[in-house]
């Protein structure tokens, strides 16, 4: 496939694929992901392809990530989807207090290869929990790592990554991203090094800070602060939420000075929170104040028709770095 | 199963039982265990009575945290635990199985470790196929259920046999385990001990079902209710299970029906919401007094024999009691690690 654009959803799948072709231990669960290859076909193919380590589950969550510790405990490595990260919280116990804890438990006897992938994000008119943004919940949970990838480069290494990783990792994909993003999958090294922020366009006026499907909004909005306001928007892509790669998120925001974080997740206690006090504790003389950050409200999602009053959009971004350059 | 009840008992609502409290077996043509096995399994039993004895004493001096009781239930735990081999089979326990996870392989000093916080001392070893103590009721069952899938998945014939309270049935992961169990078909045999509290709550309270093991029903697989207090049922009935777990049959859900004599644990007050005159009638079914009214009606020990080895489990208990405090106490740096792996992670704990 090198050289060739693939979008989000198959680079997905091609990561899916080589990891199970790699290693007889990978196996994949789910709802639905089978026959029907998941309700995004985001595991089309597999079952085919690998008989025997593709597996259909009962509509069960907690007994999704819960049987992901067990089957890791008994030599595989599996890779379980929840269909949609919303629906996370019925798995909540299971991954908060038995999958990210296990490790530390057991004082390293088990440790547990899993990776559990979810889409979320709005944008597609989604029933009720669908689009959920829960990252923060999730980059609350010591021991769990957090990938948040929005291209396909990145949707192939980190999930690469992510399964080859010893311990476990919550892989969120953007879905409104997976057929409407394309590009090509990495190679060689770059599959190797998923750490670490990515700046995803150059510009030195501010540093719009975003994770999967907000780096696109951020792209959208730096785009339009050149054209009609002649203001050089550089655009970080997070892409790995814990362990946050605090040092290369300083190091971006120290040499422009003004940044503004993005994210769909609601505001209060969301992780442009966590981002902004890490600025704030490690460049106060260095920054010119304020950080802004441009959320979804504290509400709870709204109807899908009407979503994207309550979503960050393209102008509310231009505004809040307009807003930040004007400030100084 | 069914098959087991009506040779057992006189009704099909009874518990199978084997047993008379006196120690004789209801017929002489019922399966009895190996005498090594009944042996093996009166004395893990008393050794069980005197650990819950000392770790009671320890954490009234102080010295020792919350510690929950097995009194009562030894036979429950013990016959069932006899019928799995230690060194292929997986042992999933909830919290309160000590004589189970001391017979699978971490050793009493280690246990006793774990009670004293000197947490890498604790550490289950590597050959030892069991997890840990859980402390979210039930939370266990579905890790259960995906060792045994991993186990069928990768064609093994190692057999996982768990354990859960009465009160861990009305947890949705209780549910949700079994469910996936049933459907995959996995090796897996589920012990719920129903020792008839959830700390306070009688099990009438957790459920209108006439028994627990009729929830199995409902899963696609065997269920079957066993006087919890008899070994040798115990023994017999997880040995049928484990049987047809290794056969690739699926699993079995065994309900014990016990009584837990002591507290919930050292924090516990029961006279609160049960008359004593329960716990005094318990104690009339005591499992070990059947056990050796049993071993001494066969001439496997005599009554002398039985006192020499109560005196030996408790010299046993205070030498690994010995040992357990020679370990390390635990130090504030030891809570930094094995968070996840990495730089940080896997060094020598010392």
């Amino acid at each position: 496939m090198a050289g060739t654009d693939v979008t989000l959803l198959q680079a997905i799948r091609e990561a899916l694929a080589d990891g199970m072709e790699d290693d007889d231990r990978v196996v994949v669960l789910g709802q639905d992901v089978g026959r029907l290859g998941g309700v995004f076909r985001a595991t089309e193919g597999l079952y085919e392809r690998f008989p025997g380590r593709v597996f259909d589950t009962p509509l069960a969550e907690g007994g999704i990530v819960g049987a992901s510790v067990g089957l890791a405990v008994g030599g595989l490595v599996p890779v379980a989807e929840i269909q949609f990260l919303g629906f996370l919280h019925q798995a909540f116990h299971q991954v908060s207090q038995q999958l990210a804890r296990y490790r530390y438990r057991t004082r390293g006897r088990f440790h547990l290869p899993v990776t559990i992938r979810a889409p979320y994000g709005g944008g597609l008119r989604m029933p009720e929990f669908h689009p959920d943004s829960l990252e923060a919940q999730l980059a609350n949970i010591p021991g769990l790592r957090v990938f948040a990838p929005a291209f396909p480069d990145d949707a192939y290494a980190l999930l690469r990554a992510a399964i080859q990783d010893p311990d476990p990792v919550l892989f969120l994909e953007p879905q409104r991203l997976y057929r409407s993003v394309c590009g090509p999958l990495p190679v060689g090294a770059a599959v190797d090094q998923p750490a670490g922020v990515r700046l995803r366009r150059e510009g030195e006026d501010l540093l719009l800070v975003g994770w999967g499907p907000t780096v696109h909004t951020c792209l959208a909005a730096a785009g339009e602060l050149a054209e009609r306001h002649d203001v050089a928007a550089g655009v970080l892509d997070l892409r790995i939420l814990s362990p946050l790669d605090r040092e290369g998120l300083c190091e971006e925001a120290a040499v422009r000075r003004r940044v503004v974080v993005v994210h769909e997740g609601v505001r209060t206690a969301g992780l442009g929170a966590e981002i902004v006090a890490t600025l704030q504790e490690s460049l106060s003389d260095v920054l010119s104040p304020p950080i802004v950050r441009v959320t979804a409200p504290d509400m709870p999602y709204p109807p899908g028709r009407l979503e994207d009053a309550f979503l960050p959009s393209v102008t509310d971004v231009v505004e809040a770095a307009l807003k930040v350059v004007q400030a100084s | 199963m069914s098959d087991l009840d009506r040779r057992t008992t006189g009704g099909e609502d009874e518990p199978v039982r084997f047993l008379t409290q006196d120690g004789q077996l209801i017929r002489p043509d019922l399966p009895r265990p190996p005498d090594d096995v009944v042996r093996e399994g009166l004395r893990l039993m008393l050794l069980s009575r005197a650990l819950d004895e000392k770790c009671t004493i320890l954490h009234r001096q102080g010295r020792l945290g919350l510690y929950a009781p097995v009194h009562g239930q030894e036979a429950a735990v013990v016959g069932s635990h006899l019928a799995i081999d230690p060194a292929v089979d997986w042992l999933v326990p909830a919290s309160r199985e000590q004589p189970a996870m001391l017979r699978h392989g971490w050793t009493l000093d280690r246990l006793l470790a774990s009670l004293l916080g000197r947490i890498d001392a604790a550490r289950i070893p590597d050959d030892v196929r069991m997890l840990p103590r859980q402390q979210a009721i039930a939370a266990q069952l579905p890790h259960a259920a995906g060792i045994a899938w991993a186990t069928s998945i990768q064609g093994g014939r190692a057999v996982t046999l768990a354990y859960c309270g009465d009160g861990a049935t009305s947890e949705g992961d209780f549910h949700e385990a079994c469910n996936l169990a049933g459907v995959m078909e996995v090796p897996l045999v589920l012990v719920v001990i129903n020792n008839q509290y959830a700390i306070s709550t009688p099990v009438s309270r957790q459920t209108r079902a006439r028994r627990l093991s009729d929830r199995a029903l409902g899963y696609g697989f065997p269920g079957v209710t066993v006087d919890g207090n008899d070994l040798f049922a115990m023994y017999e009935v997880t040995r049928q299970a484990v049987v047809r777990a290794r056969d690739g049959q699926g699993p079995t859900l065994i309900e014990a029906m016990t009584y837990r004599v002591g507290f919930h644990n050292t924090s516990d007050n029961p006279s609160l919401y049960r008359h004593p005159s329960e716990p005094a009638e318990a104690e009339e079914r005591d499992p070990i007094t059947r056990l050796v009214a049993y071993a001494v009606w066969a001439g496997l020990l005599d009554a002398a024999a039985v006192d020499a080895q109560r005196a030996e489990v408790r010299a046993e208990v205070e030498a690994a009691l010995d040992q357990a405090l020679s370990y390390d106490a635990p130090r504030p740096e030891q809570i930094f690690r094995h968070i996840t792996g990495g730089a940080r992670d896997n060094q020598p704990d010392g």
